[in-house]
Order: C-alpha cells, then structure tokens, then sequence
C-alpha cells in the first residue's frame, strides 16, 4: 500500500472513531470544523489552484446560510435549500466574477472585500428578509431517515459524510484536464493563454465553485449552530478564511484541513489566553510568511528537499574524493 | 442647497483625512510594490503613541512631532527591516498576508496590552462654528482640509522639487537604472516608509477627535484608503488626493440623500465603477504585462 493511501486512511478512522471519545460540546467543535473545511476548500481551489485572490468568501458563506435559514423558516426542505444555497452561491459568484474579474490580483482582492462588505450591509439593513442584527433562530436541522440528525453525533456524521464527498469531487476536478487548466493559470497565465486556454471562462468557473463550496458550507452552518447573525460574515471572517488557506498551505488538496484546524479548533485549545490569541496568530503569520511561505504543508516537501540536497552533497564528496585517491 | 454645501464641505474633510492615508499607501506601492493591509492601523497606532505622550505631559503639537519620530522608527524602520525586506524576492502576495497578519496583530495587541476602550483625543482646532450665506461650517473641518491639503502638497512638492524626492520617483519607476545612477536604492526607500508613517501619525492627529482612539478604528479608514487610492490610480499620487475627496464627499452625501445605512457601501459602488470602465483608475496609466 501506498504511504499516501495508508495516511489517508488512518486520517479517516481517526475522524470516524473520534467523536466516541468526545464529549458533546468537542463532537460540535469537530462538526464545525469540517464546515470550515468544506468552505475552505472552495476557497483553496479560487485561491491556491488558480491563483485568484479573493477576499469576500465569507459573504457567500453568508448567503448559503440565509438562503437555507430563510427558505426554512418559509416551510421549505433543507434538502431542497441545500441545492439551492449552492445553486445561488454559484450564480451570485459568477455574477460577482464577471466584472471582478476583468482586474487581477490586488485589485480583486479589494473588489471581493468591498462585496463581502455590500452583503454584510444587507444582512444587517434589511429586516424583513434577514432580521438585522437579530438574526433568524430556531433554525431547525435536516431530517434522514435512519440517522438523528437532531444530536450533534448524527449530524457530524452527515457533515464528515457530505465533506468527504465534496472533498472527493475537488479531488476528481482537479485530477481532470479542466484542473490542469487551472494550475496552468495560476503558474503562468500569459502562458496558459498563448497555449488556447480561455482565462477569462477559467477563472470564473474556478471563483464561481469555491463559492459554491463557501454555500454548501454555509448552509450546513446555519443547521448546525441553529441561529445564525451577520456577526460570522463580516470582512473579518473572508480574510480568516484566506488566512486558514494560506496557512494550511495554498494549493495543497490536504491544506484546508490543517488551516481550518489553526482557525477554529486551535482557539478552543487557547481559550486560557483568548485576549493574546489573535495577537499570537497574527504575529504567526507574519513569521510564516518569512520562514515558510508555502504554509504547513509545505513543512514535508521542504525536509525532503533538504534530504536530497544533503544526499546529493554527499554523493558529490564522496564521488570528489574517489577521483583524488585515484 | 445650503444642506448640501454643508454636507459637501463636511466631506471635504473626511475626504481629505482618506487622501493623506491613501497617499502613504500609493507612495509605498510605488517604491517597493508593498501593499500595506495594515495601513488603518499605521493610523491607529500613532492615536495611542500622542494620547502617551500627551499624559506624559507634552503639549499636542509636541506629541504629534514625537510620535512622528517614533512612528517612522516603529512603522517605517521596523516595518521595512523586519517584514518588507525579507519578503520582498517573493513577490506580491506574501506581502500582503504578512501584513493582513500585521494588522490583526497590531489590533488585538493593543486591545490584549492596553484596552478596547475608546478614549477622547483633544482637537487640534477649537469649538467654533462660521457662517457663510446661511451655511454652517465648523473651524475643524476647515483646519482638517487645510492641513491635509498643505500636508499631501508639500509631500508632492518635496516629490517634484527636491533632489531627494527626485531620486525616490526615479527608484519608484526604474529601480535598476536608479541604482546604476548611483542613488541609494534602500535609502530611498526607507524614506518612502518614512514618509508613510508620518502621513499616517497625520491622519491620526486629524481623525482621532471625531473617531476616537479604539484598537478597531483603523479597520474602515484602512478600507476606504484602498478604495481612494484605486480610485484615484495606484500608481499616481495626484489620484490618492483626487479618490479621496471623491470618496468623503460622496459618501456624505449618500448618507444624507439615499440611505445612512448604506454608507460604506458607496465607496465599494465607485470602486467598482471604476475598475469596470477605467481599471487603472481615473488618473492612473495604464501598465503592460511583462511575459
């Protein structure tokens, strides 16, 4: 077996037998960290494999989470809000991508953080449809036959379940020749166009899935806390999320997960020294960016690179000396 | 009418506050391609720093000029050494984060070690209102746009006119040739970061009194500093001033016409705008890709 395959599979009996040793409130940390997971990784496919800077992730985080809060308090499934968190995610991505992305880097970067602003402003201004700085309670969970969902154990299970999906889907677009496309963009865009590939579609697609991703993740947020305000999905929360990113290491599959776990579970851990934490954190990275640019996931590659170069060295000694003593 | 002369000249005012942020952030973008995140809390900062100095028993003028001395130390020195330096070879981005790591850091730091209260800040100019033809202007705004104009004027006149600035225009376009020529590269730079952190100690001793000094205070004006500066053209100072007015005013205006609610929203709706129509924004050149 591969030792790829075999740490993959030891990941995965970790996260199906942890919640046994779990009590109640660590089950919920767990399910709230696949959430972040899942929107994360969208956001690692804008982000880390295209090469997109987008900073208004957490607005459509948002938008799947009301969608799903707003449709259920009209009476309609979650089953059918779920789709449909995605579906508008998708829309509203593409729509946003349009003109944004006529402008690259930076300047993307300022056009998704003023959106993430303009939808914060709604969240709050407009009662009548979000409840303002209320917010929408009593947001019920999802009902499966043959699983309660309505405990936090069967409700981590459908999210682990539904992460490993989409987590299997990103994985299957990036290994398809559309993947390709989109770390051909991110290396070298003038390139990857002289080569015929269509940047402009490219890129809109690869922004408007991750926000998909950040809208699936939203509406299993807004079951899973059961009361949802604008405070998650402010400015603030997008650039944790880039930051969860470009910790876990951008355009590593697994990146994500290591993020996510600095930025949600990490706290929980340091609640002792909750005033200095942020400072701590942010402090890390500005450290990270200078010893390790690559984020934590890069830590591997970086030894093996060290490896190789020490083995190489050596061979070249040894080879140097054997031609002397000959 | 006089409503809105009144509403226009009060966002005159803030505007040119968002103008001296905006034009530490282009000079910075200019010499060494730095985008500061952290730039509304270069602002903040120094409104603590005076507020010390201020205890400590100095008169305001006197903490103003100390704490431009410590923040081009602690923001210009510091802040190129420690963070722009090494990151540098990396390119944009690593920059980026590294002070969107800043700035969180500079916020919760001082809400941790020192306090998330808001403090009064004492006004450079007095309590005293005119009227001009039924409209009422305060003496704070007059002074605030005053000061900021003379301030962001001489820093283009020191741009234009003396051999130093010279040098650090000639650095901000060719940096190579600027080195053949034999002008010291990292100098010159280091006074753009000079320059920055007192344009921002500026801006705090104009903004502070209506603002108040909070660790989060600089979380908006940061924002609407990019904003100004996009607007204006990033690679052009005369935009900085120019997307800052257009952005104080209007923004004034929208609250008091449209929806007091939306107001942060106008500068994203101009923004926007502009980067659709003028992507190089209204006074910027346009610049090639480089394959």
């Amino acid at each position: 077996m591969k030792k790829s395959t075999f740490a993959l599979l030891a990941g995965a009996a970790v996260l199906l037998i942890a919640p046994q040793f779990l009590k109640n409130y660590g089950i919920y940390l767990l399910s709230y960290w696949l959430v972040f997971v899942i929107a994360t990784m969208g956001l690692n496919l804008t982000v880390g494999y295209a090469g997109q800077k987008s900073l208004g992730h957490a607005a459509f985080f948002g938008i799947g989470a009301y969608t799903v809060a707003i449709l259920m308090k009209a009476g309609i499934s979650f089953w059918l809000g779920l789709p449909a968190a995605a579906l508008i995610c998708f829309v509203v991505g593409v729509l946003l991508g349009f003109p944004a992305l006529r402008v690259q880097t930076i300047y993307l970067a300022f056009a998704t953080l003023g959106f993430n602003t303009a939808i914060w402003l709604v969240m709050r201004n407009e009662e009548w449809l979000t409840g303002g700085t209320f917010g929408i309670n009593n947001i019920a969970r999802p009902k499966l036959p043959g699983l309660n969902l309505d405990s936090n154990l069967g409700y981590y299970y459908f999210v682990l379940a539904l992460t490993a999906l989409l987590a299997a889907l990103l994985w299957g677009l990036l290994r398809s020749p559309w993947g390709k496309a989109f770390t051909a963009l991110r290396d070298n865009p003038i390139r990857a166009e002289s080569l015929g590939v269509d940047i402009r579609s490219y890129t809109l697609l690869s922004f408007a899935i991750g926000a998909a991703y950040a809208g699936i993740a939203g509406a299993l947020f807004a079951s899973l806390v059961q009361f949802i305000d604008p405070a998650p999905f402010t400015v603030g929360a997008s650039i944790m999320m880039y930051l969860m990113v470009v910790v876990g290491g951008p355009g590593y599959f697994f990146g994500p997960m290591v993020g996510a776990a600095v930025g949600v579970i990490l706290p929980e851990w340091l609640r002792f020294a909750q005033a200095w934490y942020l400072f701590v954190f942010g402090s890390a990275v500005v450290l990270l960016m200078i010893w390790l640019p690559g984020g934590l996931l890069s830590i591997p590659d970086r030894v093996r690179a060290r490896w190789h170069a020490r083995e190489a060295s050596a061979a070249r000694i040894a080879a140097a000396n054997q031609a002397t003593g000959a | 009418m006089t409503d809105f002369l009144q509403l226009f000249f009060s966002g005159l005012a803030t505007g040119s506050i968002y103008a001296l942020a905006a034009l530490g952030f282009t000079l910075l973008w200019q010499a060494s391609g730095t985008i500061n995140f952290a730039q509304g809390e270069f602002v903040m900062l120094p409104a603590f720093m005076m507020l010390a100095f201020l205890s400590a028993g100095l008169p305001l003028l006197a903490s103003f000029l100390a704490a431009c001395v410590a923040a081009s130390f602690l923001l210009g020195w510091a802040f190129k050494r420690g963070v722009v330096d090494p990151l540098f070879k990396y390119g944009m981005m690593p920059i980026v984060v590294a002070t969107i790591g800043l700035s969180i850091a500079m916020r919760s730091g001082v809400r941790a070690g020192y306090s998330a209260e808001a403090y009064p800040f004492p006004s450079l100019f007095a309590d005293k209102l005119f009227n001009i033809a039924g409209v009422t202007i305060t003496l704070s705004d007059v002074g605030t746009f005053v000061f900021a104009m003379a301030l962001v004027l001489c820093t283009q006149a020191f741009l234009a006119r003396t051999v130093t600035g010279r040098a650090m225009q000639a650095v901000a376009q060719n940096t190579e040739s600027a080195s053949v020529l034999g002008i010291n590269v990292p100098r010159m730079i280091f006074y753009t970061f000079a320059i920055n952190a007192v344009l921002a100690v500026a801006a705090a001793l104009l903004v502070t009194p209506t603002y108040l000094a909070k660790f989060d205070m600089g979380e908006s004006l940061g924002t609407k500093a990019f904003f100004a500066a996009i607007i204006g053209g990033f690679n052009n100072s005369r935009g900085a001033l120019l997307g800052g007015l257009l952005v104080g005013v209007s923004e004034n205006l929208a609250a008091a016409y449209i929806s007091p609610a939306y107001k942060d929203a106008v500068a994203l709706i101009i923004f926007m705008v502009v980067i659709l129509f003028k992507p190089q924004g209204l006074l910027g050149r346009k610049e090639e890709r480089k394959v």
